[in-house]
């Protein structure tokens, strides 16, 4: 192993996050985190075990912590991997060979990518959140448009998000083919990133900021690509399908597979509507839901949470719905503890988690049962994601919160105080 | 890594486009069963909850069942990074994919492990499903030494491999060991970097 102190390593995929877990809660889970501990003893990593007070989802902790820095190479094996670019990082995901490669070598052959923009204009309404913009864009320009592409997410709407949410569209750059995304570094990311325990300090830090503004698109910088996308008048996002293209605004209804021109995307649809059990044409607003899950390194950081509580509170989770909120990492979840969340999400009906991925991956015995309906904040939709048979849509905290109040997918907005 | 010079074998047609590493390898079977990748490939679409196999299934039917090259639709393995991915389709016996387009991180992992992605136009890539489907052999040819394949039905067709990526592939060559014959190079970075970028870099 060529650099053990520039590397790092925590569980989250295989961990149990219900109270009071341990090694063996996910019965499963436990030779690989067995493995993981022996092998990060054996090489000097530092690692941050089930716990540690800054245990998390990889992608939450990296730039919570301040390993993820402004201009810095940042690679792990998940594809997720892209969030970490909102702090101004060049980040992406890589399988298990190139991990070893970096291991051995502290290099990443790569191939360059073509540069790709989206500049997102508008201010965002009430009910609507970063969640909202990349799960639109993702509607709006397919699954497959980042493919081969760094994208680079700029705009007066992006610049007015806070980190949380900037993290948030970052994270979903793979799910629109594009292995990489990122947000030019300002003092929305600094202020962020300053006192973490991993970034510089003292003079260090001022250097490191004099170096940082510099990292942004030059004036007339080319892109092989570029689109913009208007948000003045973005509504509350779902996905109806099975692929996180399959995107509407919630009001709208499920796209008819009749009325598509191309044959392959005609039958994707079908097989969409048939495995998530819906009709071409219906409402989604008052489809009955089983789960709801707010977390995930999509949306389980502290802003998330703010949102959700702020439309729990005083709200009962619906009868015969499973709710859980699962924070992003043990910080978030101090933070939000401190802040009295956990209490309006307990009085709800949440459940309230420890750190891990949870349902959005159901590697930790934490599933959707099948056939069963889940509005998640999570990242995929696939079939069988959250589980065999699962049946997910994909929304923001807020849209989640709405459906587990009331039992059944919801406008957000018709919630608000 | 097991290199791939000509590869004869038969091909299976699964064209639905954006078929994701979810689909060819699920989770629980990663987390749940162990490492008989191949056994675990396409396990949701290959058999049913009560484990029996889904005879409808495309690798299910005697044809197909020692599928060595799968044609496939666009942005072919998107989605999650697990490189469990390409090791089920190694393990059930597929040894190249055919389409008009991959997910970034499975085209990269493919060439890692000593398995061919060819990427060719939408319309080449029906036709040779179109031919696979066709007949009652579906067997065909894709030589990495010439650059060019064989379809069922005869038609050769060239694609093209950047040369960094083939090379590599027709030897069977380790990338580590390549890299690390650069060592003093990336110590010489390293080396400037640190005084560029003291932050990067714990003491």
């Amino acid at each position: 192993m060529r650099n053990p102190e520039l590397t790092f390593a925590v569980v989250d995929h295989i961990v149990a996050t219900s109270p009071g877990r341990n090694d063996s809660t996910n019965p499963a889970g436990r030779p690989f985190i067995e493995a993981w501990r022996k092998n990060c003893a054996d090489f000097g990593i530092t690692n941050f075990d089930l716990d540690d007070s800054r245990q998390g989802i990889v992608h939450v902790i990296a730039p919570e912590l301040g390993i993820d820095l402004p201009g810095c190479t940042l690679v792990c094996g998940d594809s997720h991997t892209s969030s970490n670019g909102a702090v101004g990082a060049l980040a992406w995901g890589i399988g298990a060979s190139e991990v070893e490669h970096v291991l051995a070598t502290q290099t990443v052959v790569q191939h360059k990518p073509k540069r790709m923009r989206i500049l997102f204009t508008g201010r965002l309404t009430p009910g609507v959140s970063a969640k909202d913009i990349i799960l639109h864009a993702i509607g709006k320009l397919g699954t497959a448009a980042g493919r081969g592409h760094v994208v680079e997410y700029g705009g007066p709407a992006i610049a007015a998000l806070a980190m949380d949410g900037r993290l948030t569209v970052c994270n979903m750059s793979i799910e629109m083919g594009a292995r990489a995304g990122l947000i030019a570094p300002d003092d929305v990311t600094f202020d962020y990133l300053a006192h973490t325990e991993f970034a510089p300090k003292g003079p260090t830090w001022d250097a490191a900021v004099k170096q940082w503004r510099t990292l942004s698109s030059d004036d007339g910088a080319v892109f092989e690509r570029e689109e913009e996308i208007d948000c003045s008048a973005l509504k509350p996002q779902i996905t109806w399908g099975t692929s996180p293209q399959d995107v509407i605004a919630v009001d709208e209804s499920i796209p008819n597979p009749a009325r598509e021109a191309d044959a392959a995307r005609k039958t994707a649809m079908e097989r969409a509507l048939s495995y998530i059990g819906l009709a071409p044409g219906a409402p989604l607003i008052g489809t009955k839901i089983d789960y709801a899950f707010i977390g995930s390194c999509t949306n389980g950081r502290l802003a998330d949470l703010e949102a959700a509580a702020r439309i729990a509170r005083g709200r009962k989770v619906a009868p015969g719905v499973r709710a859980l909120v699962v924070p992003g990492s043990m910080q978030i979840r101090r933070a939000a503890e401190h802040a009295g969340l956990d209490r309006i999400f307990i009085d709800a009906g949440f459940e309230w988690h420890s750190a891990g991925c949870s349902m959005c991956v159901a590697a930790n015995g934490e599933i959707v049962a099948p056939g069963k309906r889940c509005i998640s904040t999570s990242n995929r939709n696939f079939e069988n994601r959250q589980g065999p048979g699962s049946r997910t849509h994909l929304a923001s905290p807020e849209s989640v919160v709405a459906a587990a109040v009331t039992g059944a997918i919801a406008d957000v907005r018709t919630l608000l105080g | 890594m097991e290199k791939f010079n000509i590869l004869t074998g038969t091909a299976a047609p699964m064209m639905d486009d954006n078929i994701n590493t979810d689909a060819i390898i699920p989770t629980a079977w990663i987390v749940n069963v162990g490492s008989d990748w191949g056994r675990g490939l396409f396990g949701n679409w290959r058999r049913g909850r009560d484990g029996k196999d889904l005879p409808d299934f495309v690798l299910n039917r005697p044809k197909y069942r020692d599928c060595r090259i799968l044609v496939a639709g666009r942005n072919f393995a998107c989605g999650s990074s697990r490189e469990e991915a390409v090791w089920a389709l190694l393990g059930f016996g597929i040894r190249c994919v055919i389409a008009p387009s991959f997910g970034d991180i499975f085209f990269d992992s493919a060439f890692k492990n000593g398995l061919l992605p060819v990427v060719l136009p939408v319309d080449r890539v029906k036709q040779i499903a179109a031919s696979v489907d066709a007949g009652e052999q579906s067997e065909m040819t894709v030589d990495l030494v010439r650059c060019s394949l064989t379809a069922p039905d005869g038609t050769a067709i060239a694609f093209t491999v950047d040369e960094t990526r083939r090379a590599p592939l027709l030897q069977g060559r380790d990338d580590i060991d390549r890299t690390l014959a650069l060592v003093s190079q990336i110590e010489a970075f390293q080396s400037a970097d640190k005084t560029r970028r003291p932050w990067i870099y714990r003491s």
